[in-house]
């Protein structure tokens, strides 16, 4: 009797110890994971910044993209409120104009410089890395001063973004430090001597402000990039991003004046359109000036590695054996899609790629093609360059799987997709606004 | 091959290869010419019926693609004699000049307006993006549309 109390007694003196040892440490986490406010100031005037770093802002904001996720539709430029969809629910992004109360009027340089590097706002609070500080981390600070210059000479816009939805229990921010803790690592992008001054400032855009890796590295299931797994391809709004590593699916080695090419109108000739997510990354970098474009161009097709000058295999188009295989995608193809891609079509006669050029058809995964069918094509550059109109109100999942089926079995020399129906459903569903 | 389809409630055997464009099906098999050939592509909108309550593109969709779904053309809005609402409006605000793209305008306006009796001025802007009109009547396409959504006439609430 008295050894069993005495058991029970020390089994309560453990479970105290252990509740209280767990308290101290939710504490000391919480303490870590503090952040002090940096004092509000008052908004600077638009004429303290020199004009030249000002412009130098404007240039790098497109280089980073800002506006196209610090944009809802049909809103003022940088004035934030867009839905942002991630697998942990709807973030919306926050307005980045100088109004005092809705925007970052009142932060400070060296506030700007900690969100962007620490993922931290000016009140402390830890922000989401849909902001992708893993990345903006490695920017340099004069850099940083010149995109605040132009942030903090815009139109102030009073505009507040809507709270966040976020599945349980993300809403508390102080885990994120944790997050940061395993995926952000801050530090300058490594110079290599060996490369060109170029290469260099590649290295630096893509890296760093160009954020790439945010969709063309697979994600685990906390979020954070795959390092290891660097440019292996991701997912971006329901698209798939290609690999730009030596796994890039493309039929013809990308050259570094392809890639300048594509990204400044679109479209290569020996590659496909720009689609989905990529087109507003075009749109930025049809207006910044060439030479950082074709750093940012030589930088990533040296990760595609490979040498161009390789011979060229023929492009495959096996209509009859894809036919007598894909009846029924033979036969939507040739009312819905030959018109334009077919042999002697008006569009082919403006020199646009084949299909057998298509890197969507010849990716492992079909999720690009799938959207680019039910989506369309919007022509990235001020409305110009290629359009192609959606196909998900004329045709089901399934007649679109069985395009997609015959135009994998057509054009490339690659395996069957599989569960190509489902794939489909799923591109619709996250194809559809947030 | 002979294909069954429901146009404007009514059940139809075409006799025709299955990848015809759904366009060409009910211009010369069915006699329903308001539906227009513009492009070819899918590019200006003057063949714009409705699938399944859906806005699309005739010219570009296989007459084998529609299956059971139900198309719906402009001539199953109503009649000179008995316009539809919309159709009213379009008369009303004189919206067509040459006339070549209306019958897609109003088609594409009343898939928006079946899905949401109340859009605002951006979202009939967003969806009437893709249907052209080459003589420029779009701002009076816009008044007419505005009128059956009960927006104000010159798109102020925008």
């Amino acid at each position: 009797m008295v050894t069993l109390r005495r058991t029970a007694r020390s089994k309560w003196w453990w479970v105290t110890a252990l509740l209280l040892l767990g308290l101290a440490g939710a504490l000391i986490a919480l303490a870590l994971s503090w952040r002090p406010a940096i004092a509000p100031i008052a908004p600077p005037s638009p004429g303290s910044f020199a004009p030249a770093q000002v412009v130098r802002g404007a240039m790098l904001v497109k280089l980073g993209d800002c506006a196209v996720c610090h944009t809802r539709d049909g809103g003022r430029p940088l004035a934030g409120g867009r839905p942002l969809a991630t697998p942990f629910g709807t973030l919306y992004s926050d307005n980045l104009t100088p109004d005092p109360e809705t925007g970052i009027g009142t932060w400070s340089a060296a506030a700007f410089r900690r969100a962007m590097k620490a993922g931290v706002s000016r009140s402390g609070a830890h922000l989401y890395p849909a902001l992708p500080y893993e990345h903006f981390t490695h920017v340099r600070d004069a850099d940083l001063d010149a995109i605040y210059a132009f942030l903090m000479t815009r139109r102030p816009v009073r505009e507040a973004a809507p709270a966040n939805r976020l599945i349980f229990p993300l809403g508390f921010r102080p885990l994120l430090a944790g997050w940061k803790l395993l995926f952000l690592h801050p530090g300058e992008t490594p110079v290599d001597p060996s490369r060109s001054a170029e290469w260099n400032r590649g290295a630096y855009l893509v890296e760093g402000l160009g954020h790439c890796g945010g969709c063309h590295t697979p994600r685990n299931l906390a979020g954070g990039e795959i390092r290891s797994q660097a440019y292996a391809g991701g997912i971006a709004e329901g698209w798939r991003a290609p690999a730009l590593n030596a796994a890039n699916p493309a039929a013809r080695k990308w050259t570094k004046e392809a890639l300048v090419t594509y990204l400044r109108t679109g479209i290569s000739p020996d590659h496909s359109a720009a689609a989905g997510p990529m087109g507003p990354v075009v749109d930025s970098l049809s207006q910044v000036p060439e030479a950082e474009v074709r750093a940012i161009a030589a930088y990533i097709v040296s990760k595609m590695g490979g040498s161009p000058s390789a011979p060229v295999a023929p492009l495959p188009d096996h209509a009859d054996a894809a036919a007598r295989r894909f009846p029924e995608g033979a036969v939507l193809f040739g009312g819905a899609c030959a018109g334009c891609h077919g042999p002697g079509a008006p569009m082919m006669g403006q020199g646009r790629p084949l299909l057998s050029l298509a890197t969507v058809l010849r990716d492992s995964d079909p999720t690009s093609a799938a959207q680019a069918v039910l989506q369309g094509i919007a022509p990235p550059v001020a409305g110009r360059g290629p359009k192609m109109p959606g196909f998900a109100d004329a045709l089901t999942d399934q007649q679109i799987a069985a395009v997609l089926g015959y135009l994998r079995a057509r054009y490339t020399d690659r395996p069957d997709w599989k569960k190509l129906p489902a794939t489909v459903a799923k591109a619709r569903k996250e194809g559809a606004q947030p | 091959m002979t294909l069954s389809i429901t146009v404007n409630g009514k059940r139809h055997q075409v006799d025709a290869s299955p990848e015809t464009p759904l366009l060409y099906v009910l211009r010369d098999d069915l006699g329903l010419n308001g539906a227009k050939y513009g492009c070819g592509l899918g590019q200006c909108g003057a063949c714009t019926v409705q699938l399944d309550g859906k806005a699309i593109f005739s010219c570009i969709t296989p007459v084998s693609a529609v299956g059971d779904r139900p198309v719906r053309t402009v001539e199953g809005l109503g009649t000179v004699d008995r316009m539809s609402p919309l159709q009213q409006a379009f008369r009303d605000e004189q919206a067509a000049q040459c006339g070549y793209c209306i019958a897609g305008m109003i088609m594409r306006a009343q898939a928006l307006l079946d899905a949401d009796p109340r859009p605002d001025e951006a979202k009939i802007r967003a969806h009437m993006q893709t249907n052209l009109c080459r003589c420029g009547t779009h701002m009076r396409i816009l008044r007419a549309i505005r009128r059956v959504a009960g927006l104000p006439s010159d798109g102020a609430a925008a």
